[in-house]
């Protein structure tokens, strides 16, 4: 039992990562009708950052950490306001093609400046694990969590009780109605690209310690933060952070005692999940059926 | 001395011209009405004073050209209650007046909020539910309430009776004709409904094709032969 239940906490803390990107994705999505396949390498982008301030520059974890969020935002909205922005006049599917160009782009930009070789990345949280009703849990699985939730109830209360969050929220499901308001969408909706591009961020920080940190860093978690938000439904925010949250633990505690997956079959695993949602429910667990007035 | 101004203001959607030279004219404190048949340009009418749609020609609003987007056009007083209702469906009714407030300062939302209620006594018990749930004659007193929440010194108002009951329609121009005479909010409204848009609007305007082509007071239009037989019906 309690190894079931370290299992359980341990997946809880790979799902929180995959949350972060989910919700990234599920942010662009809901904003923009777009997916943002660059999402993942843009977050590979900012834990180089990171992993460049604390090792290169003798930066402590936490701050080149907040550094990195705001390099990260701002990298975020700009890469709304000058590649993306050009290109939303004309059909979605351009957008698309313009973010898996971005997505090649990162990637080779990543390799040029540090190289391919796997660098391994020191853990903000101390090792060992704490004892929690007689489950022993890692710190580094408890700060990850906590890390996650605090970053998402940020996001919440931003969209929840600020103004601008609201304006934002408006932008997103109707930005015709949101102009006559005064509401002014393309700001909003860079921002929207500046807040994804800093959950990334999140989720590419917390992964490199146990991952190992290389140019691919976030090419199999942007697979998981996929089936994470198709899973909760891909426009809804709660749905990625469940959508996420369940993931982790379903695909650790399979790959833990389901014999034939192992560590190594937990990436098809996530493949079958979105492919199993899309054919029986496509709105996933949260989302709406959209209505289209004809 | 006029608030609004038009101009020679021509519009079109791509290929297709909508608005071939509008010149009319809004006073402050008046009730203005723009009648037609469906086609006529009354909707792009009012799109093109709040710059959602591509236009020409001059239009002068509080003695300054009206330059930009709606966001500009909203930032400059104007309040435009789209044809459709116009409410954020997936937000709540306090969100949608919150947002009505958008270009206004922060701290006066709670009064601002009270004041609309008092016209709409019903939107205090509704704040929290969302707008999408509401009737159609509530979602059409909710764009008219969010758009008094900026305080604006124009109201356009599109087709408020498109797809309402009688007996709602009345509440709705009866609350305008009130807004009008006691806060002096000006409005200028397209409406297909002549009997009730010359009730309430102290002069109008009636478009075909794209032009004006009769102008003047309410009574007066009243009386018109044309009008008459083409938008009264008798």
């Amino acid at each position: 039992m309690a190894d079931f239940l370290q299992q359980v906490v341990a997946g809880l803390a790979s799902g929180s990562i995959y949350a972060a990107l989910a919700l990234a994705l599920v942010l662009i999505h809901r904003a923009t009708g777009v997916i943002n396949f660059a999402q993942g390498e843009m977050a590979t982008l900012s834990t180089y950052i990171a992993w460049t301030l604390t090792t290169n520059h003798g930066w402590g974890y936490w701050p080149a950490f907040a550094f990195t969020l705001a390099v990260s935002f701002l990298g975020g909205a700009g890469v709304h306001q000058a590649i993306i922005r050009p290109n939303e006049k004309g059909s979605l599917l351009r957008v698309v093609i313009v973010t898996i160009g971005l997505l090649i782009f990162v990637n080779g930009l990543v390799t040029l400046i540090w190289g391919g070789e796997v660098r391994a990345v020191q853990s903000p949280f101390p090792a060992g694990t704490t004892e929690i009703a007689g489950v022993a849990i890692t710190t580094a699985d408890i700060g990850t969590i906590a890390v996650v939730l605090a970053t998402v109830a940020a996001l919440w209360a931003l969209f929840q009780y600020t103004k601008l969050g609201l304006a934002m929220r408006a932008a997103a499901v109707n930005p015709a109605e949101a102009r006559l308001v005064g509401v002014r969408v393309t700001w909003m909706l860079s921002l929207g690209w500046g807040l994804a591009a800093a959950l990334g961020a999140v989720a590419g920080m917390l992964a490199a310690p146990s991952v190992f940190l290389d140019p691919n860093l976030m090419a199999a978690l942007l697979i998981y933060a996929f089936a994470a938000a198709v899973l909760g439904g891909i426009d809804s925010p709660v749905g990625a952070v469940v959508g996420g949250l369940t993931l982790g633990v379903g695909l650790n505690l399979i790959g833990t005692y389901v014999d034939f997956v192992g560590a190594d079959l937990r990436l098809p695993v996530a493949l079958l999940v979105i492919l199993v949602v899309l054919l029986v429910k496509p709105t996933g667990i949260f989302g709406k059926a959209e209505v289209r007035r004809v | 001395m006029s608030l609004l101004e038009l101009d020679a203001v021509e519009a079109r959607y791509g290929p297709v011209q909508a608005l071939h030279g509008i010149t009319l004219e809004v006073a402050e404190g008046e009730v203005v009405a723009v009648l037609g048949a469906n086609g006529a340009g009354k909707t792009t009418t009012l799109r093109a004073i709040s710059g959602t749609v591509r236009r020409s020609g001059h239009i002068r609003f509080a003695g300054k050209p009206l330059r930009g987007g709606p966001e500009a056009v909203a930032r400059a007083g104007i309040a435009h209650v789209p044809e459709g209702r116009g409410t954020f469906t997936e937000l709540t009714v306090h969100e949608n007046l919150r947002l009505g407030a958008y270009t206004r300062r922060e701290r006066s939302v709670r009064a601002d909020v009270d004041r609309v209620s008092e016209w709409f006594p019903w939107l205090h018990e509704r704040a929290g539910q969302q707008a999408g749930t509401l009737s159609g004659g509530e979602q059409q007193m909710l764009a008219v309430a969010r758009a008094l929440m900026a305080r604006p010194k124009l109201l356009l108002l599109d087709e408020p009776s498109l797809g309402l009951a009688p007996m709602v329609v009345r509440e709705i121009f009866r609350i305008v004709r009130e807004l009008n005479e006691r806060e002096g909010l000006t409005v200028l409204v397209v409406e297909q409904d002549a009997r009730i848009a010359l009730r309430t609007a102290a002069r109008a305007y009636v478009l075909e094709v794209g032009r004006v082509a009769l102008a003047g007071p309410s009574e007066e239009l009243q009386e018109n032969e044309s009008v008459r037989r083409s938008y009264l019906g008798y």
